[in-house]
């Protein structure tokens, strides 16, 4: 009930902090997770080129 | 190329965003309520292109067995996903005002929600089998039959009688005021700019991640720092 009235009187901080707010919050979220990805799957080439750099010179030597 | 759209997806969204709060002006009958538009419809449609889009990779991948296209498919559905839920919530925002109810059993609001269950399963069905191969034959799958879905969503307000309105905006014309036109249009190639970046950089992780063992991975510039 308080928030049918709130609503009314304040359309445009309804509109902003419900719609756009959440919208942008989980645009925000999706970019992070995806640079996020971005930086564990290069770590985890990077470990997987080093582990068989470090067992051809285990073979060289 | 990724920088590129997401800057223009920034700009156009701020620019939307301007023309949609300063220039256009208050709906006669909704209010400001009416507002919610500008972000609602972009979510809308991009959830059912995404998806379209999504089952076509899907479909390419299962036909020719192309790894890229199942790649793609996997690397669009999260977005999908995110577009649909975003189409829900600020759809349930615009109704409580309008409608008096955050939810009603609508034929539109139940497709699109048959749409995001699709894309959850979709996601969770691919991530459910550790072999990526057979997961993405598996998930290609329910992508292309799930298809059928989004004609229903878009036809759901001529086939039944429902609460949500029709479309405003036909090949016919539109009474909508030029100004709200603007806004909602900028905020859609916005909304398609995002998702265009987000799913190319995703997909780029993706390729990176099953690739790993290839020597062109370990010759990448970024792997080599």
């Amino acid at each position: 009930m308080n928030l049918d009235i709130w609503m009314r009187e304040n359309p445009l901080a309804y509109i902003w902090l419900g719609s756009y707010a959440v919208a942008f919050i989980v645009f925000a979220i999706e970019i992070a997770m995806v640079r996020h990805k971005r930086k564990i799957t290069l770590q985890q080439v990077r470990l997987m080129r080093d582990a068989g750099n470090e067992a051809e010179d285990e073979e060289m030597a | 190329m990724i920088p590129w759209f997401a800057i223009s997806a920034a700009l156009l969204f701020a620019l939307g965003l301007y023309i949609g709060f300063f220039v256009a002006p208050t709906d006669y009958q909704q209010g400001e309520f009416y507002r919610i538009i500008f972000i609602h419809v972009p979510a809308s449609i991009l959830s059912m292109f995404l998806y379209l889009i999504m089952a076509g990779y899907a479909a390419l991948g299962l036909i020719f067995n192309t790894r890229l296209s199942a790649m793609m498919a996997t690397a669009i559905a999260p977005t999908g996903a995110l577009f649909a839920f975003v189409s829900l919530w600020t759809g349930a925002l615009w109704g409580k005002p309008m409608w008096g109810a955050w939810w009603v059993w609508d034929a539109r609001l139940t497709s699109e929600l048959i749409l995001l269950f699709l894309y959850l399963g979709f996601i969770a069905l691919h991530a459910s089998i550790d072999d990526p191969r057979r997961a993405d034959r598996a998930s290609a799958l329910l992508a292309i039959v799930g298809s059928v879905n989004v004609p229903i969503i878009y036809f759901s307000v001529k086939w039944w009688n429902t609460l949500h309105q029709g479309s405003t905006i036909k090949f016919s014309g539109t009474t909508m005021h030029i100004a709200m036109q603007q806004a909602m249009f900028t905020m859609l190639a916005a909304c398609w700019l995002y998702a265009i970046a987000v799913v190319l950089a995703r997909v780029r992780s993706i390729i990176l991640e099953r690739e790993r063992r290839t020597q062109w991975i370990a010759e990448l510039p970024e792997v080599q720092q």
